[in-house]
């Protein structure tokens, strides 16, 4: 018997269009091994069963009937808990919005409705996207299906997490500054975070506005580009929204396969790389230039001098811009509320802030209102702003010798749970490698490139290319995949340890 | 508490500086932001949607329709439009605010250095220096309930997000000095020239007892410089700021009642506390808001979620020559063609006739006919109705017909007195009151010559005088007649049917 967990986006909606599987039939699958193996893995903070089934019974119906569908309708996806969906809680991993039912949709829950594609449930999430490893979630943390010791990456660790333990074939992510591709690197799946303004944030729960973006999650490139293709496009109701025509990403992904990268540019950024990054991280990396050279690519290397204050100014940027975001929890209108009776506003609104806040969200709060207080604005987030359009020259001259920049996604393999929570800093070099893209707005992969030998857990391989060239990370990003997983004669996640199942 | 000293005797002893800044709410279709209503006086909480309600993942998108009245008043302003300007944050908390901050400009306003001409009533003109011009978003509103009103002590307060994004536009005016005992008049003429010329754009309907245009008065008093001295060289005092003074004359009263205040202050060897007072319309006086001691930090910075504001040149242009004239100038224009007396302009002007009235001529009416009908019988009822003109239940095409009536003799003072009465009660235009109320002018001469016939009869000691050459005795013939046909006799004819009747023509 097929298990239709195991099986890729495309291959579902593929199997659906054939005859030989039905939408309920692999809803029912997802939901199946949801119920066998959360108690371990816990990537979801909410599953709705009954709203999934009903989507895929609709889809079932109308498929029945000979209607046109939409290329992905049917095939189950989990969203991001960042992500409101109308009627389902949401809550971006925070205690301070527990029990918020949203009244309407984002654009991007919108456009999946549109899709007719189930939605299992909202992934497990650092709180308000603040974190690596989803140890900040209010919720209680995630564990990668790898080693369930370890940490599923941040802050998307439940959508990556539902990838990799087979429990959804797509899930939606937000990075910031590495959310949707760190967790993709530790746990051997597909991240892309589409150029700046590629996607619309709207009813995506702001963390530093300028910095979100949001992007699909999947087991393969070719999956990853047909959920970007459901995703992407201009929307009014974003003002940073792109409105340009959305290329075929899909198409883009098997034009690599098919043809290699003869003549392509490939620049390896100097900075990221050598001190810091583990020994299995770099010999995986550099395997994968060797490939990347069958394929026709031309390797050179290109200096990236900015990136130094990448990560300084990055924690001026998004402090700043977070406080600001999350001020409108404040009991007032929505979520939590400490009322301390017949108290001040001031002390309700600072009771319930105290309250629901975690500490890396407090933390970050302070920072940002400090360095946009008057007398230390220009120091800081000003000076952080100037570090911002380095980089963007920076990569503006990189990308004058290249057609697209890669390095490692991360400089180690995951950690351990609790390994880094005492200690703030650890924790943020987890992103080095990821924020330069962000503070650039470009857009950005990462794919598994195999797991490091010391401690077989997997390795993410980062591509960057210039604004609006999207679709050439999934040319590039196909052709590097087929090529590993000929080597390994399988997928990567087929050499994932089985979980144990609940009865 | 109200201070002994006069306003006269404060401006004798200090010099005064004063800057306004202004809130113009503008009228468009939509919010600021988003696409709800922007309509005064809904149900509460009736015009909100998920992004002025500041929801969780929502986002703003900028009105264009606003940005063009922000940049048509700052044109009218004589102000630089900036080629590429910011929206920033401002952020505070309270609960009228649903984001926790409130999208402002800051540094880089799209409308700066202008400057505005201020004609006085006795005709000087007094040029204002205009700072800046920004766009932002208003605040909901908050009712406190229980206690004295106020936030504290309440013992709840509820929250209408009905005017939460309604786009402003707030226009600040450079330190203004060297106006001695006109500050509280300039300052009133400033004001009252902004509101013309919103409502001249189009822009606003400059209601300030809407709350539509709204104002905050700043004034500091220095000493006077000494005989010979330059008075600039003299450093500012510390200011007051008095909070939402909402009409012309409360403006006035505030400069007064601040002047004397800080005049007391100053010569009881008393410091001025740099803060923001509220105005009180009740008795006329201040009372301390926040001092700046407790003065928020409100960490500005460049809003993310919003685009730079890129006007282009060409558009700019076209905008420019596309504006009204200015108030000033349509002003001394309109007298001219009217043919006004100043008295009689500065009337019309302070009773917010003028477009009534350029209206009213426009529909046909004569000027001076138009302006006795706005500044007499209906700016009396307006007064006992105690409304603005323009709410009156009439137009200026109601009024044009009323005054074609009495051109044509159909109706007299009188019966058009009664036609108008009936057009404010609303029962139809003037013409329509008269048909069904059957309020025409008697016309027919035998049914009057058998009025005067049958009055001079009752009467003949006055018939008597009359013939005597007492021609003005006939007055009381003619009163009589009007009386026995009810008002509905033109006087004139009376008048010589009777002299036709005594044989004395």
């Amino acid at each position: 018997m097929t298990d239709w967990t195991r099986k890729g986006a495309l291959e579902m909606a593929d199997a659906m269009a054939a005859g030989e599987v039905t939408s309920v039939e692999l809803t029912q699958a997802c939901l199946d091994r949801i119920a066998a193996v959360e108690a371990n893995v816990h990537a979801f903070l909410l599953v709705d069963a009954e709203g999934a089934l009903a989507t895929a019974a609709a889809v079932d119906a109308d498929r029945a009937a000979g209607k046109d569908l939409p290329r992905l309708a049917g095939v189950p996806i989990a969203i991001k808990d960042v992500l409101v969906t109308k009627g389902m809680e949401t809550t971006a991993g925070s205690k301070i919005l527990s029990g918020w039912i949203p009244p309407y949709d984002a654009t991007v829950t919108a456009k999946i409705r549109e899709a007719r594609m189930p939605i299992l449930g909202k992934t497990n999430m650092d709180e308000f996207a603040m974190g690596s490893s989803t140890e900040h979630s209010g919720y209680g943390p995630t564990h990668n299906p790898w080693d369930l010791d370890r940490i599923p990456g941040g802050s998307g660790g439940g959508s990556a997490a539902a990838l990799a333990a087979w429990e959804a074939p797509l899930a939606i992510g937000s990075d910031t500054g590495g959310s949707i591709r760190q967790p993709a690197s530790v746990t051997g799946t597909v991240g892309v975070k589409p150029t700046y303004g590629g996607v619309s944030r709207y009813g995506a729960i702001a963390l530093a506005s300028s910095l979100d973006q949001l992007g699909p999650c999947a087991r393969s490139v070719e999956d990853a580009a047909a959920l970007h293709q459901v995703m992407g496009g201009h929307d009014p109701m974003d003002a940073t929204s792109l409105d340009e025509p959305l290329p075929d990403f899909v198409a883009a992904a098997q034009e690599g396969r098919a043809n290699g990268l003869k003549g392509l540019k490939v620049a390896v950024i100097k900075e990221l790389g050598g001190e810091g990054y583990q020994a299995g991280v770099k010999q995986r990396f550099e395997e994968s230039l060797d490939l990347l050279r069958g394929l026709g690519a031309e390797i050179t290397e290109v200096s990236c001098p900015s990136f130094e204050y990448a990560l300084a100014a990055y924690y001026l940027i998004l402090p700043s811009e977070a406080s600001s975001n999350l001020a409108k929890f404040d009991s007032v209108r929505f979520g939590l509320r400490v009322d301390e009776g017949g108290t001040t506003i001031e002390r309700v609104m600072a009771a319930t802030r105290a309250e629901g806040f975690g500490d890396e969200v407090k933390r970050r709060i302070m920072l940002g209102t400090y360095a946009l207080s008057a007398g230390y604005y220009d120091a800081y987030y000003g000076s952080a702003q100037k570090v911002r359009t380095l980089i963007q020259r920076d990569f503006a001259a990189a990308f004058e010798q290249a057609d697209v920049l890669v390095s490692p996604t991360t400089p180690t393999t995951p950690f351990k749970l609790g390994e880094q929570l005492d200690d703030p800093l650890a924790m943020y070099l987890n992103d080095v490698a990821t924020i330069p893209a962000n503070l650039a707005g470009i857009p950005g992969m990462s794919l598994p490139s195999g797991l490091a030998p010391e401690d077989n857990l997997p390795v993410g391989f980062q591509i960057l290319a210039p604004a609006r060239e999207d679709a050439r990370l999934y040319r590039v990003g196909a052709a590097l995949e087929a090529a590993l997983t000929a080597q390994w004669g399988g997928s990567l996640m087929a050499q994932a340890p089985e979980l144990e199942v609940a009865r | 508490m109200s201070p002994q000293m006069s306003y006269a005797d404060a401006m004798d002893k200090f010099d005064p500086v004063f800057g306004i800044e202004v809130h113009v709410e503008l009228n468009t279709k939509t919010k600021m932001f988003c696409g709800c209503a922007n309509e005064f006086g809904a149900e509460p909480n009736t015009q909100v949607c998920p992004v002025c309600l500041g929801l969780p993942g929502a986002m703003p998108v900028t009105n264009q329709k606003a940005v063009e009245s922000a940049i048509r008043l700052g044109l009218a302003l004589g102000c630089q439009i900036r080629e590429s300007s910011r929206f920033a944050r401002k952020n505070y908390f309270y609960p009228d605010l649903a984001k926790d901050y409130q999208i402002s400009q800051y540094d880089e306003p799209t409308c700066y250095e202008g400057s505005l001409d201020v004609v006085l009533d006795d005709g000087t003109v007094v040029t204002i220096g205009i700072e800046r011009a920004h766009m932002e978003e208003d605040a909901g509103k908050n009712t406190h309930k229980g206690g004295t009103g106020g936030i504290q002590g309440a013992d709840y307060s509820l929250v209408d997000y009905n005017r939460g994004g309604v786009p402003l536009v707030e226009i600040v005016t450079k330190p203004i000095e060297g106006m001695g005992d006109r500050t509280a008049e300039v300052a009133r003429a400033y004001v009252a020239t902004i509101r013309d010329i919103v409502k001249g754009l189009g822009i606003s309907d400059g209601r300030m007892e809407q709350g539509s245009v709204r104002a905050d008065v700043n004034l500091s008093l220095r000493a006077k410089a000494a005989d010979g001295e330059d008075q600039s060289a003299v450093p500012f005092g510390k200011r007051s700021e008095t909070k939402n003074v909402n009409s012309l004359r409360a403006i006035e009263r505030a400069i007064h009642h601040e002047a004397g205040r800080q005049a007391e202050l100053l010569l009881a060897g008393k410091p001025v506390v740099q803060e923001t007072r509220h105005w009180q319309e009740g008795d006329g006086t201040t009372t301390p808001g926040r001092s700046k001691e407790e003065a928020e930090d409100y960490r500005y910075f460049p809003e993310p979620d919003l685009l730079p504001v890129e006007p282009s040149r060409e558009w700019i242009e076209e905008l420019r020559a596309a504006l009204p004239e200015h108030p000033s100038k349509m002003r001394a224009r309109l007298q001219q063609e009217w043919g006004f007396s100043d008295l009689e302009m500065r009337d019309a002007i302070n009773a917010d006739a003028l477009v009534l009235i350029t209206d009213t001529v426009a529909a046909g009416a004569a000027p001076q006919a138009a302006r006795k009908w706005w500044m007499g019988e209906l700016a009396r009822v307006a007064n006992e109705r105690d409304i603005a003109l323009e709410a009156l239940p009439v137009t200026p095409a109601d009024i044009a017909e009323l005054q074609s009536l009495v051109d044509s003799g159909a109706l007299n003072d009188k019966l058009a007195r009664q036609a108008l009465e009936g057009t404010l009660a609303g029962e139809g235009s003037p013409a329509a009151v008269v048909k069904a109320r059957g309020l025409e002018v008697v016309s027919d001469d035998s049914a009057l010559e058998a009025a005067v016939d049958a009055a001079l009869a009752a009467q003949p000691d006055v018939l008597a005088k009359i013939q005597d050459g007492k021609v003005q005795a006939a007055g009381a013939i003619v009163g009589a007649v009007m009386q026995a046909t009810k008002g509905q006799a033109d006087a004139g004819r009376v008048r010589e049917i009777i002299l036709k009747r005594a044989g004395v023509q």
